[in-house]
């Protein structure tokens, strides 16, 4: 059966109260024009597969409409910041006709039967749910007007809706509070509805504030560690001096039990866990403990020993038979490990017994942390309840749960509900990173014409354990053989040179150090692409040809010369500017959408030295112009947020933010070491511009402004003082800015001057 | 166990507990106000920012015992009862610019906002740039601009 355009198949479930649901099985999914020489991405991209693999269970999808006029929805995705809660209740509100705050979105508990459905990542939560979320709305309206017409004497098609009331032509009116319970199915039946199309939008595109601001800036919004769960004490972790090293004995539990507050210290695979009345006194408990420990799984390594490694790993280049006469262009960039560390560290809570598990926490893949942990307590997976929480932050992090599995074990261990919070210094040194690497380029050029771009991606293995967010895909990440090919995938389905360089070929290889690692508000992109813009750059040189007029030129897209030309515009590209200040531009592609960043840099002495206590202060950047096209923006105001905090990301990753490797664990300990952007580093300018290409499909936009504006700032900062970057952050191998902490004890005492600093 | 007594958002509050035990945890873990929020416990990502008779510290670093009876803690959730009206107007600033991402460090950043402003009018000044740029609360969101954009629009309303 074919269905002619945005008219779709759903069901009104069997309830008490009207629930439908959507049935995407027989929509297809729009896929862009093949182009002359595409890459993989242009074609099919992560979010393309990220999509499809959802699409078979996407009917399992129901929004719910109460007695009190209300609609309710739990969203199989987790809320850590995006603003997902937020678009969602929109993309209801618009098919539903009911304002935006009579929408309750809530976040639904691991569900297995989701199979791919209940992934949080790739910023794909929009570009997936989009349809089935309104088929699933769109269906309840219509049986709301089914009903009305029974009620008010009526026909459908005489019925008008609006802001949650159903009119007849002749005045009367019924509310869908009024009509939850009339419009409920006895059974479950097949329904065929049809979309608004985007000319009819009313809610979707208009901007919206966040439904949950209030609650965020009065204190009640509630984190995992805000949960009340009866018996739940705080508990910490004692963790090993070297990364991922673990207990082989402990001299003085028996001491550290009796330690005021605590109830309870148990060898868990990772460390030794405390228990105790308050988390001070957990602090107190793991500063107090005594452990020898075997080494884990980067004894002896340091920057310099994995650089050599990753040098050794890099695939070569083979520039292809081109003219002898063609010049070259080599390019090579270093970039260190950096922490993913959300604010909210890890943690989680659990309650083992014997037969089954409750768990609380921020988990974007809650699926494959419900099945692992029942593996491990040998429970079956409906044994284990996993609640999802709404997130801190996540910026990759919470794809893991490894919190929510070190929690299980620490309540298994001790028989007793656990509140396990890792310790800032622990989240730092312990926690995921984004894996170091390093880009390698070839462009050649004759006659004004790029004629090859050759990149050689190496790096450290990234974890992609989460798999696409069930337990199958998860372990096949996990097998050697298996996981070259998942990463190599990743790797394909995400990256492509925007430009017409004639024959493009970019390839990924990686090498195993053992380390933690994860995406970073991004996987690959950030670094590939400010490897690529810096080369674009030195391209644009040798050609003479000024860096935005290049760029233009060799645009592969005509949406990508709008955002440039918006960018460029809006942030008077080419104004003579100071010594030791300059501009830069850079352009990035991802997630269905194109980005544009002008940067303006400040490089000048007295800004560069300028005194900072306990931080850096380094070049800054004093104003950023992004102008962003996602397609469909749903919520504009939204969409300007989540590009606000990519670019304090890409300038975080440009000039300030990594960890130190040496002699097997990292040396950042805490915010005072690892400098992501603070207030000092912000520019005092930022301004994002939503271009609308009339597209009627959404984009990503969690992670999608970092890598232009990382990119942006290193075209910028070798423009001002020019040199071009051989590493990032910059100041990597300047000396430490900070004196690292300890690691025995493994974590830092809170001091006791408070009093002292108050303003 | 010593019992500690202070005035926490405009009521007396007494709990058992060690002299050592640091503020945050009391509120926390005991009390269960759980605004202010755990970042480092160091006083570095000033996530627990609250006030101590109406000036920001940071109860991560401050011991319970070394609290007086008198002392007056405001925490996010006592902040709006200091005016009238539903919300502190800092508050009402964060939601019209629509700040908060994830919020979690967003009850820190608007006590420290609203004592860097009363700061600067107590020395009979406006809020400028480079007061913006010493505040140092982590934001990991990255909501920075729509912050210092907020803290101009509240400090009006101050």
């Amino acid at each position: 059966m074919t269905l002619p355009r945005r008219t779709f198949l759903g069901y009104v479930l069997g309830a008490s109260t009207l629930v439908a649901a959507a049935d995407l099985g027989l929509a297809s999914t729009a896929r862009a024009e093949i182009p002359s020489a595409p890459q993989p991405p242009e074609l099919y991209d992560l979010n393309d597969l990220l999509t499809d693999a959802a699409t078979p269970t996407a009917n399992l999808i129901t929004v719910r409409i109460n007695t009190d006029g209300t609609a309710s929805f739990a969203l199989p995705r987790a809320e850590v910041g995006q603003g997902i809660t937020t678009s969602t209740a929109m993309l209801i509100a618009e098919e539903l006709e009911l304002p935006v705050d009579k929408v309750r979105v809530t976040l639904a508990d691991a569900r297995p039967e989701l199979l791919f459905n209940q992934l949080t990542g790739g910023s794909n939560t929009t570009i997936s749910t989009f349809t089935p979320i309104r088929v699933a709305a769109a269906i309840a309206r219509h049986a709301l007007l089914e009903a009305a017409a029974i009620v008010l004497g009526d026909t459908v098609d005489r019925l008008t809706t609006k802001l949650g009331v159903i009119e007849a032509p002749n005045g009367t009116s019924i509310t869908y509070g009024e009509l939850a319970n009339a419009a409920a199915s006895g059974k479950t039946r097949r329904v065929e509805v049809e979309l608004k199309p985007r000319d009819e939008f009313s809610v979707i595109g208009t901007s919206q504030n966040r439904l949950d601001a209030r609650d965020a800036v009065t204190g009640r919004k509630r984190f995992t560690m805000d949960l009340d769960v009866p018996d739940a004490l705080p508990a910490m972790i004692c963790r090993a001096p070297t990364l991922n090293g673990t207990p082989s004995y402990v001299h003085n539990q028996r001491e550290v039990e009796a330690m005021p507050g605590v109830t309870d210290v148990a060898v868990v695979p990772t460390g030794v866990a405390v228990r105790a009345r308050t988390f001070g006194q957990c602090i107190d408990a793991v500063r107090a403990l005594r452990v020898d420990w075997r080494g884990g799984t980067a004894v002896g390594k340091s920057d310099r020993t994995v650089h050599r490694e990753l040098k050794a790993a890099e695939l070569p280049l083979v520039v292809p038979d081109v003219d002898p006469l063609a010049r070259t262009v080599d390019a090579e960039f270093t970039f260190y490990f950096r922490s993913n560390s959300a604010l909210e560290t890890n943690c989680a809570i659990a309650d083992v017994r014997p037969g089954s598990a409750e768990i609380w926490s921020g988990m974007k893949s809650p699926i494959v942390a419900q099945e692992e942990i029942a593996a491990m307590l040998g429970l079956l997976p409906t044994a284990v309840t996993a609640h999802v929480v709404e997130g801190g932050g996540s910026f990759g992090r919470k794809l893991f749960h490894d919190a929510a599995i070190e929690a299980a074990q620490v309540s298994k261990a001790m028989g007793k509900p656990v509140k396990l919070m890792w310790h800032r210094t622990d989240d730092s040194r312990a926690g995921r990173a984004h894996p170091m690497a390093t880009s390698r380029i070839r462009a050649t050029h004759l006659l004004g014409n790029v004629l090859t771009f050759e990149q050689r991606h190496t790096s450290v293995k990234t974890d992609f354990g989460h798999g696409v967010g069930e337990i199958i895909t998860a372990l096949a990440a996990r097998l050697p053989v298996g996981d070259l090919g998942f990463s190599e995938t990743i790797f394909t389905l995400t990256q492509e040179v925007p430009y017409n360089f004639g024959v493009v070929d970019q390839l990924l290889s990686e090498v195993d150090g053992g380390f933690n690692t994860g995406s970073m508000r991004n996987i690959y992109s950030p670094d590939v692409c400010t490897a690529r813009e810096l080369t674009v750059d030195l391209l644009a040189r040798k050609l003479r040809k000024d860096a935005y007029e290049f760029r233009r030129e060799f645009a592969k897209n005509k949406r990508l010369r709008t955002v440039l030309d918006t960018a460029a515009e809006a942030g008077d590209w080419g104004r003579s500017m100071p010594a030791n200040t300059a501009q830069g531009i850079a352009v990035h592609k991802e997630y269905k959408g194109l980005n544009a960043a002008l940067v303006e840099i400040d490089c000048r002495p007295e800004t560069v030295d300028r005194d900072i206590r306990d931080g850096v202060g380094g070049p800054r950047v004093t104003k950023v112009v992004m102008a962003v096209d996602v397609g469909l923006a749903i919520n504009p105001r939204g969409l300007e947020a989540q590009m606000q905090g990519g670019i304090m990301d890409g300038i975080a990753l440009a000039l300030t933010s990594s960890l130190h490797l040496d002699t097997g664990h990292f040396l950042e300990g805490s915010w005072d070491d690892y400098f992501y952007t603070r207030q000092w580093n912000v520019p005092p300018e930022v301004e994002v511009i939503v271009v609308d290409s009339g597209v009627e499909q959404p984009g990503g936009a969690g992670e999608f402004g970092v890598a232009s504006t990382f990119a942006a700032v290193a075209c910028a900062y070798a423009r001002a003082t020019g040199r071009v970057p051989s590493h990032f952050p910059i100041n990597h191998r300047d000396p430490l800015a900070f004196e690292p902490k300890p690691t025995m004890p493994p974590i830092p005492q809170s001091p006791t001057d408070g009093l002292e600093h108050t303003y | 166990m010593p019992t500690q007594t202070f005035r926490l958002n405009g009521e007396d509050v007494s709990v058992d507990v060690e002299d050592d035990v640091r503020l945050l945890w009391v509120l926390r873990d005991i009390l269960g106000v759980t605004g202010p929020k755990y970042g480092c416990g160091i006083n570095v990502c000033k996530a627990c920012t609250s006030h101590i008779n109406g000036k920001a510290f940071n109860p991560c670093s401050v011991r319970v015992g070394d609290i007086a009876d008198d002392d007056e803690v405001t925490t996010i959730e006592g902040l709006a009862d200091t005016v009238d009206g539903d919300l502190h107007p800092m508050q009402e600033a964060w939601l019209d610019i629509d700040v908060a991402q994830c919020g979690y460090c967003q009850p820190g950043q608007i006590m420290a906002a609203v004592a860097k402003v009363r700061q600067a009018q107590s020395e009979g000044r406006a809020i400028a740039d480079t007061d913006l740029d010493e505040i140092r609360n982590i934001c990991r969101c990255g909501t920075y601009h729509r912050i210092r954009e907020a803290i101009k629009a509240g400090a009006e309303r101050m």
